[in-house]
């Protein structure tokens, strides 16, 4: 009686050993990082699957993760909102070139503004997050949106609590539109506000600023289209006209971007001239493990991800990269010896 | 050869249970203990000691890094969780072993071990959306209304009322641990000889004479390690707290204020900590927690054998 439960034990064992070793013969990628992409990336994957029968494995556990799995070589790609030096990647052999395109869109909850778009300029938004301007009927704002009045109501900031790339774009956007913002906070994944309460993630903030009048916070613009919030008009850095987020404004910042390959892609999207660039755009990039024996499946997976996953992308309420820049990535691969 | 066997088999039994034993109960916290030590290095040498645990600055851009905002944040949401839970927990054992009829007995243990399964997400959810709104809007205006006249109690309500704050936080995690508690003082009071109890009821004592002078000095004990197992689940609490804490990284001036916790701080920041400073100073952040919830533990075994001992005089 005793020996036959422990035979079967050791069979157990036995067969758990069988199903890890024959599973990991299928061709199979993983990649480990920034949370912005993965839904888009998994879309990918998915289809990829589909159409190739090779499998991308995508974690998202954050840009800081995605980083040090990737310099440590225990994935084969990672994923960051936030690009690398040309010489940090140099030094772990790494390949750095951007995937997707996003943008951060300031969301509010005024009683009769749920279908009016404010205009806001660099200075208010400064104003707002550094806590100088308190309440909605303050005199700049009203000046910036003559048509409209704005009603006597506290301004409750809500920004992220966790460390994420929307936060990295939406305070690199303020340090470089407003001088007192860099002196004083400066730009992070998180960083040290000056006001406000920090709400989990998209949803969370979401969420905070729909159950409390006079709120304002930052989410993905992703996240405020599916969610057909009241998004904000954004004075572009020419200081001509105010934009919305929209598929145009966004890809019109990344055109505008002086992208390069020799310095690895290095670039971030906020703050980018053009009369129609939306100023809070950013990108997600791929750090390509060039010692993975997988690298080129990677480069291929991208490639066609490149070439057929714009409506995906599309359809997630992402931005696809322009037309400019997929060429010059396939040229940077080359260039890498990945292609 | 069947004696030899069975022989063989105590003596494997022992060494290996023994093993065990001495690894999760040792040498595991003490491995743990110096893995976070030695990540925490880098932030230990730029900080040191007295400075890391005084400054109130949290600023990840300029690398300049204090705990105290998050120390002070989790004792005191922990202090106010357990003083709200206490009172209420021992209420609900004493009202399951000692008054109610015994076929309600079942249904209201059960109901609240149920309490205890829930996912602390699902907590911190009905807190955000549902119970912060309440707390907001009718709540803290009426505590605020009704303490404004009394000069240092009016202090700790003062501020705007947001439902984000170390009251809604200490309030939900009171909610959270008080299955805890209850059932292991209602264990502890089970275990009350009824011997006892007759005596005490023949001499003439009324119910509340019996559960003030036998049960309670009696379980004194249990009660202690019902405050233990729930203190140290209200430290390490995170997911409720940070969709309630607000997440500011401040020293709260009130109980209307956001704050932030040692747990809420590491979940928050530990997947985008970009620099090795920063994220030495979040192992060393989290040192901190490991010490404090051990101090906790040993202080609370030291009151318990204090109350037992002055019980077996």
């Amino acid at each position: 009686m005793k020996k036959k439960w422990f035979k079967k034990v050791i069979a157990l064992f036995l067969g758990i050993g069988f199903f890890t070793t024959s599973g990991a013969k299928a061709a199979e990628i993983t990649g480990a990082g920034a949370t912005f992409p993965q839904p888009v990336f998994q879309a990918w994957a998915h289809e990829y699957h589909k159409a190739t029968g090779v499998k991308v494995n995508y974690q998202g556990i954050g840009s800081g993760g995605g980083i040090k799995q990737a310099q440590s070589k225990t994935v084969d790609f990672g994923a960051s909102d936030k690009p690398l030096t040309s010489q940090e990647l140099k030094q772990y052999n790494l390949a750095q070139f951007p995937a997707i395109i996003g943008a951060v869109a300031l969301t509010y909850n005024l009683p009769g503004f749920k279908n009016i778009s404010l205009n806001l300029d660099e200075k208010a938004v400064c104003g707002i997050y550094l806590g100088k301007i308190t309440r909605w009927n303050d005199p700049y704002l009203q000046k910036l949106n003559p048509g409209v009045k704005l009603p006597d109501v506290p301004i409750t900031v809500v920004r992220r609590s966790d460390g994420s790339g929307t936060t990295w774009l939406f305070t690199t956007y303020l340090s470089k539109a407003c001088p007192e913002w860099k002196e004083k906070v400066g730009a992070g994944t998180s960083v040290d506000w000056p006001v406000g309460i920090g709400a989990k993630g998209n949803p969370g903030v979401t969420n905070y600023v729909k159950q409390n009048t006079g709120s304002i916070g930052y989410v993905e613009y992703t996240y405020a289209k599916e969610n057909l919030l009241p998004v904000a008009r954004l004075l572009n850095r020419d200081k001509n006209y105010y934009l919305l987020p929209s598929i145009e404004t966004i890809q019109a910042a990344a055109s505008n971007a002086k992208w390069s390959m020799e310095k690895d892609f290095y670039e971030d999207l906020t703050y980018q001239p053009g009369k129609m660039s939306y100023p809070i755009v950013g990108v997600s990039f791929v750090l390509l493990v060039k010692d993975s024996p997988r690298a080129n499946e990677v480069t291929k997976f991208f490639k066609w991800a490149f070439e057929n996953g714009d409506p995906i992308a599309q359809k997630l309420y992402y931005i696809p990269l322009p037309k400019n820049l997929k060429t010059m990535i396939y040229k940077y691969w080359q260039k890498h010896k990945v292609n | 050869m069947g004696k030899s066997f069975s022989y063989l088999i105590e003596i494997l039994t022992k060494y290996f249970l023994g093993f065990w034993a001495v690894f999760t109960g040792l040498l595991f916290p003490f491995v743990v203990f110096l893995i976070l030590l030695y990540e925490s290095k880098l932030a230990i040498q730029n900080f040191g000691l007295i400075n890391f645990l005084m400054s109130t600055k949290w600023d990840p851009v300029r690398e300049s890094f204090g705990a105290l905002p998050m120390i002070v944040g989790t004792l005191i949401s922990t202090f106010i969780a357990i003083l709200l839970a206490a009172p209420i927990s021992i209420g609900i054992a004493i009202f399951i072993t000692e008054l109610a009829p015994s076929w309600l007995k079942g249904i209201f243990t059960t109901a609240i071990e149920l309490l205890a399964a829930i996912p602390s997400i699902i907590y911190g959810m009905w807190g955000f959306l549902v119970f912060a709104k309440y707390m907001r809007e009718d709540i803290e205006p009426a505590l605020q209304k009704i303490f404004s006249p009394f000069p240092i109690l009016s202090q700790l309500f003062s501020g705007n009322p947001t439902g984000i704050d170390v009251l809604t936080t200490s309030v939900v995690l009171s909610i959270m641990i008080i299955p805890f508690m209850s059932s292991v003082v209602k264990d502890a009071f089970n275990l009350v000889p009824s011997v006892m109890k007759e005596s005490a009821y023949g001499l003439g004592a009324t119910k509340w004479e019996v559960v003030k002078d036998v049960v309670i000095p009696y379980t004194a004990s249990g009660i202690a390690g019902g405050l233990i197992l729930s203190t140290g689940r209200a430290l390490g609490e995170t997911m409720a707290v940070t969709f309630l804490a607000g997440n500011v990284p401040q020293i709260p001036k009130s109980l209307l204020e956001p704050f932030t916790t040692i747990t809420v701080a590491l979940a928050n920041q530990f997947t985008e900590a970009d620099t090795p400073l920063y994220l030495s100073s979040l192992f060393y952040l989290s040192l901190f927690l490991f010490v404090i919830s051990f101090g906790v533990l040993i202080l609370a075994k030291l009151m318990i054998l204090r109350i037992e001992k002055r019980w077996k005089k």
